[in-house]
């Protein structure tokens, strides 16, 4: 049996286009996600904003962090799903970090590897 | 299952038509509609039903006339309470998540120990000697015993427990009952300028401290027949010192409880840098705040209007317009002067200056016209905006939700208002003197505005002066402050025991918005 790779995907991106980006994994076979609201700041730079007349940075702003985990589905299908989706071409796009991942493991039947991710049966 | 349909309708429509049909036939003769056969002789108690003799149609009168006094004062009285839901929603929103829990429950709780505090000892403080209440009848007058100094009055000794010498009276309940929730706002204040690093316990002993002893001893002076209003009969200022509805017994006292407070509990941890400038806090609630706002503007109406304790004196649609104008002026001029100054308007400084508008309108509100009204609202929205900085950059007082703006800085400014913009046209026969309350824009010369003045300086005096020493006190004693590690955990479980918001991720102090400061845009 071919030795099983996996790997990790997280994508990091501004709130506002996450249903198109769903709609778009979905399409090349990705339904399993983990998604969480966070705080960052990068390249892009914050803006000043006043609290009772008192001046505040606001360095981090609000992002979203989805985490895919892929094994059939090759890793440029999805960087290409997802820079489709998000690109601007400006400041606040976004990124995505690639890692791999040693094994998987469903709790539910203790199925391991890519069966874990297999969900038609 | 189309026919089952078909079936239940017609069905529906034949009930539909039997019973509109029994209505209109079998209709006649029964009830009121309109209620033009309500209210005949019959009502009037007498011995003979339907022919009262005219004492008993003049009691009839008499009791109708006490009973919507009983009414206005008991609802307004109701509506008053609910004060501590503005209060308690309004410091919350103001305070960081991590310590919502524990700004919650002390507002709620200052009012479960004040009721103890001042149903035991305060009230017969305040009002045992005020002699009588016109408007709630005769069985006032049961409150007859004030000790004096020279004829001065400082307090009274009749209704402890509204029992004490033979006190247990309709009249002196429904008194207190609508006392009580004035006191409770004084008792709720100074939570807000200590917030987020205070104990709880200290709260616990401040409001016995409030309803026993701090609140009713100047409430006497003002209202309970007391030296402060005396001046107008025994010196001739004015009408002695004037506050209709509690811009000094209620705000300023509270306020300057604020104030001191803050000073001796220090300000939070991080709040100012070591070059002394401040750093702002984001209130992790704002929406909520706005909605305390907006109960405290509502139940606002009842506390002004509810004043006159007399359903009869029509003056309460005055105080009650005058009230309205004041808040809503008060909100408009500081949410201008923030758009202005800053670049936005400040949801949380609207807020503010509505409260400030209200707290200043609250003393002259039924001796001012409307548009008297609007200037004081002006002045006051532009006071608590100029304040909230002064109070943070120039005197490093950490004051999270503004208390002391609002309260402490527009409860002096709505007693000097009295003083300035009495119209003359209300208040004959107040404290014992003639003719309506006048002030100096209205040819009263200065009388009235002296008065007000000596109130001031009391409220300096003995509400600052009394609180600080009493927080010195407690400070040595119980300490005012939490740990340093409990400040910056929250207060929520060192304090509580429990979060306010358990299911929520809270966001860790190190990922907190950096800030600096610099005034302006």
């Amino acid at each position: 049996m071919m030795s099983d790779t996996f790997s990790k995907i997280d994508i990091i991106t501004s709130p506002s286009k996450f249903e198109e980006l769903k709609e778009a994994l979905n399409a090349i076979g990705i339904s399993g996600m983990t998604v969480s609201n966070v705080l960052g700041c990068g390249v892009q730079k914050g803006h000043k904003e006043n609290y009772r007349g008192l001046s505040i940075d606001i360095n981090l702003l609000p992002k979203l962090k989805i985490e895919i985990i892929v094994c059939d589905v090759p890793v440029d299908l999805v960087v290409e799903a997802a820079k489709k989706v998000l690109h601007t071409g400006k400041m606040g796009d976004g990124k995505i970090f690639i890692y791999d991942v040693k094994n998987i493991i469903r709790i539910s039947n203790g199925a391991e590897g890519r069966d874990s991710l297999r969900y038609d049966e | 299952m189309k026919k089952l349909t078909k079936v239940s309708l017609i069905t529906l429509l034949t009930v539909l038509f039997i019973s509109i049909f029994s209505i209109v036939v079998f209709a006649e003769g029964a009830g009121d509609p309109t209620g033009i056969r309500a209210g005949a002789v019959d009502q009037i108690t007498s011995q003979i039903v339907g022919s009262p003799t005219q004492d008993e149609i003049i009691t009839q009168i008499a009791k109708n006339k006490l009973a919507v006094n009983y009414v206005w004062v008991l609802m307004t009285g109701m509506l008053i309470f609910f004060f501590q839901c503005g209060f308690a929603m309004v410091e919350t929103g103001f305070c960081r998540s991590k310590n919502a829990l524990h700004t919650m429950a002390m507002n709620f709780m200052v009012f479960i120990v004040g009721a103890i505090g001042y149903f035991l000892v305060g009230f017969a403080i305040q009002f045992g000697g005020v002699g009588g209440w016109a408007s709630l009848g005769s069985g006032v007058a049961t409150l007859n015993h004030e000790v004096a100094i020279a004829g001065w009055g400082i307090f009274g000794t009749k209704g402890f427990a509204l029992a004490s010498g033979g006190t247990y009276d309709v009249g002196v309940y429904a008194l207190f009952f609508f006392q009580m929730v004035f006191m409770d706002t004084t008792c709720t204040i100074p939570t807000g300028s200590m917030a987020e690093r205070v104990k709880f316990s200290v709260f616990v002993v401040n409001s016995f401290f409030v309803s026993m002893i701090f609140y009713p001893l100047f409430g006497n002076w003002m209202w309970g027949g007391g030296w402060l209003s005396q001046m107008g009969v025994k010196l001739g200022l004015g009408h002695g010192a004037v506050d209709f509805a509690g811009s000094a017994v209620v705000h300023s006292m509270g306020g300057m409880m604020a104030l001191a407070g803050a000073i001796v509990i220090g300000p939070r941890i991080g709040k100012f840098r070591k070059d002394g400038t401040a750093v702002a806090f984001p209130g992790h609630d704002i929406p909520m705040a706005i909605i305390g706002t907006i109960i405290l503007f509502f139940c606002w109406f009842a506390f002004n209007a509810g004043s006159t304790t007399n359903a009869t004196d029509l003056r309460l649609a005055v105080v009650a317009t005058n009230t309205m104008i004041a808040g809503a002026v008060g909100g408009f001029t500081s949410m201008m002067y923030m758009w202005v100054r800053y670049g936005k308007p400040d949801p949380s400084m609207m807020c503010n200056g509505a409260l400030a508008g209200l707290v200043a309108i609250t003393a002259p509100c039924a001796f001012v016209n409307g548009i008297s009204s609007f200037i004081i609202g002006v002045i006051s929205g532009i006071l608590v905006c100029i304040s909230v900085r002064v109070v943070e950059d120039k005197f490093k007082i950490d004051d999270p939700v503004g208390a002391i703006s609002v309260h402490c800085v527009n409860g002096v400014w709505g007693v000097i208002a009295v003083g300035l913009f009495a119209d003359g046209t209300y208040g004959d026969g107040l404290n014992g003197v003639k003719d309506g309350v006048i002030g100096l824009f209205y040819g009263g010369g200065f009388s009235q505005l002296i008065a007000q003045l000596i109130c001031v300086a009391v409220l300096i005096v003995w509400g600052f002066g009394l609180s600080y020493g009493f927080y010195k006190l407690l400070d040595k004693t119980m300490g005012l402050r939490v740990s340093a590690k409990a400040e910056i955990e929250g207060l929520d479980i060192p304090e509580m025991g429990m979060l306010a918001y358990p299911d929520f991720a809270l966001v860790p102090e190190s990922v907190e918005t950096s800030t600096y400061v610099k005034e302006g845009k």
